[in-house]
């Protein structure tokens, strides 16, 4: 009987450690696999000329994943930063649940949703056509959420006796809040922003619909110019027959991990190191 | 009431986020208003999705202008989305049960033999799990056509081709175990000393401990973690539309068969919408995209209150 007791437990822990193996092998077969193919589809043409049908370089894609991203950070931070600073420090009540409550729908809305909300109001109703505006407001969209929510915790970590100690040298709330909390939470605030950077760069979904895609470079137009992006090249040039074109896929696809990765190990590095110490 | 300017202009930038919301919500509906009225309920219960003939005058039926022989249903859709989400939590579950489990109770035990010149291997581990959670859908999506589609096509698929209901379910499934795994691991991380000592003095194994005293006492936060990765895999589009096959019009018949769900369908139809004069295909998008959200929406909704309810369950202990 006891026997019996032991083997099962036996067979139940090497069962959970092969959960764990089938849960972390994928992943490092999929970066194994990406890595390798991309890098060696690195090239000097690679980074200097553009997309030329199926051939060519990177250039344009990658200029327009910045430009993208750039622009939703620019409308995101702004907003999601201010919406957190206000959960926080004056959230504490039914207001602020509904925003929280709301907020969380938002996250948990399929982006595609967005992608086509986006369609529907900026592509064709206003007539951007695609645009880099309609994909900047439709990242921005998707990201402020995370943003309201990480700054939030941030700046409830920041303890109350600080900015009581503010308010007894008589300084006003804007004050409080920008030279004492606000600097006491940077780090939480920052990090939000680049795993809030790390979404907008990997996101395809919603750019489908609203960035379109063009094999030149960004002419500065806001609204009535499609433009490139590099998740596009991962989906669409996997799909076609020549080697050239997988090539472009993963190494498109290696960037966009580099970049998610990088963001994502950097930011759990740098907590775990600040917990400990 | 003192009117306070620095703390309403701070409430007007969070009332963005409502407000986008809300903006989402209300422009797909108004635009799908017509395409809800032509097609009716019957929407969610039609297998074919035909765009009519696009290039002979449209028709006016009940003063909505169609397509000639426009027809618009979604049950292959839904159907797709539904089956492809089950089989991948079917699948995510033991491995997700199996990889917390490890993590909370093995890892510690093999750490405490450790040499002192290696670093604790537990923060690794499952800071990889959580990696998992962020790798873009689209990567995932190139992984399964060059890895896993091929794989299925040599060895599993009858008919050779790996493109299908399975080859969406794994990948779906791959995406969706950290968010159970994290959950469970974080509430198994909870439980009191006491609780694994008391099983401990009746002579329980360790394993014992684990499979039933700890799980038991997690059990609605499990379900949580498990309803809001269903919800997050219903709503997945690009790892999906890659691997999928993309089919039109017929139910799957094994899980080999070809399937869309309503994300992936969405993303597929952009071309073909576009082409469409009287703009009806482009509503019923719409419309199906409103679809999706609800779905969503209450399968969201169902995961919070399991995971709030389990919450109060822990202070009251």
């Amino acid at each position: 009987m006891a026997l019996r007791r032991a083997i099962i437990s036996h067979i139940g822990w090497i069962a959970c450690g092969l959960g764990l193996l089938l849960v972390i092998g994928p992943l490092l077969d999929i970066v194994g696999v990406v890595a390798f193919n991309g890098i060696s589809a690195f090239s000097l043409e690679l980074f200097t000329t553009t997309t030329n049908g199926t051939a060519g370089g990177l250039l344009n894609a990658i200029e327009g994943t910045l430009v993208i991203s750039a622009g939703g950070m620019l409308i995101a931070v702004p907003i999601g930063v201010g919406a957190g600073i206000y959960l926080a420090e004056y959230g504490s009540n039914k207001l602020g649940n509904i925003i929280r409550f709301l907020s969380d729908v938002l996250t948990g809305t399929p982006s595609i949703v967005l992608g086509y909300f986006s369609y529907i109001v900026f592509v064709t109703t206003l007539g951007w056509d695609f645009s880099v505006l309609a994909a900047a407001i439709t990242i921005a969209i998707l990201i402020v959420p995370y943003l309201a929510r990480i700054t939030e915790l941030a700046l409830r970590q920041v303890p109350n006796t600080m900015r009581e100690a503010g308010f007894a040298l008589g300084a006003s709330e804007p004050a409080v809040v920008f030279k004492i909390v606000l600097p006491g939470a940077t780090s939480g605030v920052v990090t939000g922003a680049l795993l809030a950077l790390a979404i907008s760069v990997g996101e395809t979904a919603p750019l489908i619909y609203t960035a379109g895609w063009s094999n030149y470079l960004w002419n500065g137009k806001l609204t009535n110019a499609p433009i490139g992006y590099l998740t596009y090249v991962i989906w669409t040039f996997i799909d076609q027959p020549d080697a050239r074109s997988h090539a472009l896929a993963f190494a498109a696809a290696f960037l966009v991990m580099l970049v998610v990765l990088a963001i994502n190990i950097g930011v759990r590095l740098i907590i775990r190191r600040t917990k400990l110490t | 009431m003192k009117i306070r300017p620095f703390r309403l202009s701070l409430l007007g930038l969070s009332l963005f986020i409502p407000a986008a919301l809300c903006a989402v919500v209300l422009f797909l509906i108004i635009y799908s208003g017509q395409a809800i009225v032509f097609n009716g309920l019957g929407f969610l219960s039609r297998i074919t999705w035909n765009l009519g003939n696009l290039y002979s005058d449209p028709v006016t039926i009940n003063g909505i202008q169609i397509p000639l022989g426009a027809n618009y249903g979604i049950l292959v859709f839904i159907i797709g989305t539904l089956a492809s989400s089950l089989i991948a939590i079917l699948i995510a579950v033991p491995l997700s049960v199996g990889a917390a489990i490890f993590l909370a109770e093995a890892v510690p035990e093999l750490e405490r033999s450790r040499p002192r010149w290696m670093p604790p291997i537990r923060p690794a581990l499952s800071m990889l799990v959580e990696l998992v959670a962020v790798v873009p859908s689209v990567v995932f999506g190139l992984w399964g056509v060059a890895v896993l589609v091929p794989f299925i096509g040599k060895y599993l698929a009858p008919s050779g081709s790996g493109y299908g209901l399975l080859a969406a379910s794994i990948v779906l499934a791959l995406m969706i175990t950290p968010i159970i795994a994290t959950t469970l691991l974080d509430s198994l991380m909870q439980i009191g000393i006491e609780n694994r000592e008391s099983a401990f003095a009746l002579g329980a194994t360790h394993f014992e401990v684990v499979s039933k005293v700890m799980l038991p006492m997690v059990r609605t936060t499990l379900i949580g973690g498990i309803v809001l990765a269903l919800g997050r895999a219903l709503g997945e589009t690009m790892a999906v539309l890659m691997v999928s096959g993309g089919a039109i019009n017929i139910l799957p018949t094994s899980v080999f068969s070809p399937v869309s769900t309503i994300a992936s369908f969405i993303v597929s139809q952009l071309d073909s919408a576009e082409s469409d004069p009287t703009n009806m295909a482009v509503r019923s998008l719409a419309e199906i995209a409103l679809v999706l959200f609800v779905i969503t929406l209450a399968v969201n909704a169902t995961a919070k209150l399991l995971t709030s309810g389990a919450l109060s369950v822990h202070n009251h202990k």
